[in-house]
């Protein structure tokens, strides 16, 4: 028997004019589940996100967190348990990380403490925890951003484009923390186009594209599926 | 307040200047230009608050100034309130100025600081007008029974210590760092939680605040003042260009900034008028071009943190 989803996706539009960036996508995510969405640039993964997190409203559908309708801007989603980090990671850049960290925690908590400093030692973030973000290279920063993220306790993390950029170290290690992140209760919803990644990540994908699904299932089923074949993977996955 | 840097701040920087501002009189008879450089050190940090910590350049601060001279002005005239009391009507008058104002800040950048202006200007406008002579004494300016040179310059100094310890707050509390955040990156703010329309909003109004009690301790030192003489806009000119020149988001940065420019605008105004405006120009200029982080960014790019 599945557990009732923390996240219910049922029949998401969204449109930015005449584009269609949300075409009717349904989907449910489960505590400790973590659920890929891949698809072409331009198929609607991050405006997806960004509905999710509160950054877009949509246009129709319905998004249920928790079994409640989730409404409301994004500083309210990161306090009820939602979070989210970006495919271009911005750091504020006139604070340290610890200062970056701490906001987040400070702000988006939810009413839970979070030691700022354990949390940057097991992002192995702390040797530069004094120091202005501005000065991380592009995978701390992309480190610093999933920090904050977790600085607000999220139950359901929203993963954008997270692999983006880092070496194959890096990879690995991302991949098993976003896994123990998933094995301690967290949801995941992670958009990503490395295939080999994904499917080390996820338990589960939805394809998408122009707006819509086109699969649903594991990575390993999606790879064999003639049509994602034909709109994304092209014979040449990796 | 257990953070020992903002102890550090408040002791090393807001201490000593207020306290010279507050024995100066003793030293040198000017009580008006000490005033001023009193008003400007306030006005520059009540600039800093929005500019500094949210990146909003308010180039009609000077209508919350005026705002609240007139806030004092008309409790003094009309509601007959004794001077310290008419000082909180004048930071009052130029909160709900603020409160109307609030929609200004869905704009951003300069936008928001022609907007800002053309609103210093319209309040001006109002209060100018004839046809409130009966409140505002409209175009023919308001003079105040209530002259006091010792206790109004004492407010005026109070008022600077208060800025002054409220910018060391900001810039060590969590109110503060959040407001950094939200200039830096607002999406990536709000997805950390904070709720940055809340924060920019009481930032927009400690500001404003700052401001108005600059404007009605204004009015008690001069004791008689115009439309013209308190929405000035070179008032807005020189607290931004003080702030720009020390450094914004510091709490030593804009008093380097008025204690350097207001002391040159007076020493060279006086020894070569003639040349004034061409150094003070060129001056403003080469710093922007060079310096446009301010004269601090000398001291923090070789990573030295300045207060």
């Amino acid at each position: 028997m599945s557990p009732s989803p923390v996240l219910s996706v049922s029949g998401l539009v969204k449109r930015f004019g005449n584009l269609v960036a949300l075409d009717g996508i349904t989907f449910d995510l489960s505590a400790g589940e973590v659920l890929g969405l891949v698809g072409p640039n331009g198929s609607g993964k991050t405006t997806c996100i960004n509905v999710v997190a509160g950054l877009y409203a949509p246009d129709a559908g319905t998004v249920t967190f928790d079994g409640g309708p989730l409404h409301g801007p994004a500083h309210r989603r990161a306090r009820a348990g939602i979070n989210r980090t970006f495919q271009s990671p911005h750091p504020f850049g006139s604070l340290s990380v610890r200062e970056n960290v701490a906001v987040a925690a400070g702000y988006g908590g939810a009413g839970r403490p979070v030691d700022v400093g354990a949390l940057l030692a097991s992002l192995q973030l702390d040797h530069v925890a004094h120091r202005p973000a501005h000065e991380l290279n592009s995978a701390q920063q992309k480190t610093l951003d999933l920090a904050r993220a977790l600085a607000t306790s999220p139950r359901l993390l929203l993963v954008d484009e997270l692999a983006a950029g880092l070496n194959p170290a890096e990879l690995g290690a991302m991949a098993d923390r976003l896994r123990a992140l998933a094995a301690g209760g967290m949801a995941l919803l992670v958009v990503e186009h490395l295939m080999g990644f994904i499917d080390r990540v996820t338990d589960r994908v939805v394809v998408m594209n122009a707006g819509r699904e086109i699969f649903g299932g594991r990575m390993a089923d999606a790879t064999q599926d003639p049509e994602v074949i034909r709109v994304y993977l092209g014979g040449t996955h990796g | 307040m257990r953070n020992p840097r903002l102890w550090r701040d408040i002791l090393l920087v807001a201490v000593p200047v207020a306290g010279l501002m507050a024995v100066a009189p003793f030293l040198y008879g000017n009580l008006l230009l000490l005033f001023n450089v009193t008003m400007f050190l306030t006005l520059a940090q009540g600039l800093n608050i929005i500019y500094g910590f949210t990146g909003y350049l308010p180039f009609g601060y000077v209508g919350f100034f005026g705002a609240g001279a007139y806030g004092f002005g008309v409790a003094v005239t009309s509601l007959h309130v004794p001077p310290l009391a008419a000082l909180l009507a004048a930071g009052g008058t130029s909160v709900v100025l603020a409160v109307v104002l609030t929609p200004l800040l869905r704009l951003s950048g300069a936008y928001f600081a022609i907007a800002n202006l053309a609103a210093a200007q319209g309040v001006y406008q109002v209060v100018a007008n004839p046809d409130l002579e009966w409140l505002t004494r409209g175009p023919y300016g308001m003079t105040l029974a209530v002259h006091d040179p010792a206790w109004s310059y004492g407010a005026a100094v109070l008022i600077l210590f208060g800025a002054l310890v409220g910018v060391a707050v900001l810039r060590h509390a969590r109110f503060g760092l959040a407001l950094q955040a939200i200039k830096d990156d607002p999406v990536s703010a709000a997805a950390a939680g904070v709720p940055v329309v809340r924060l920019r909003t009481i930032a927009w109004l400690l500001s404003a605040l700052v401001a108005g009690l600059a404007g009605g301790a204004y009015a008690w030192v001069v004791g008689t003042f115009y439309p013209e003489s308190v929405f000035d806009l070179g008032i807005s000119i020189f607290a931004v260009v003080f702030t720009l020149f020390g450094g914004a988001a510091t709490l030593l940065g804009p008093i380097l900034g008025v204690l350097i420019l207001y002391g040159l605008y007076n020493t060279i105004g006086i020894t070569v008028p003639q040349y004034f405006q061409l150094i003070y120009g060129a001056l403003i200029v080469g710093l922007v071009l060079f310096l446009p982080q301010g004269l601090v960014s000398l001291l923090t790019r070789r990573g030295v943190r300045v207060p």
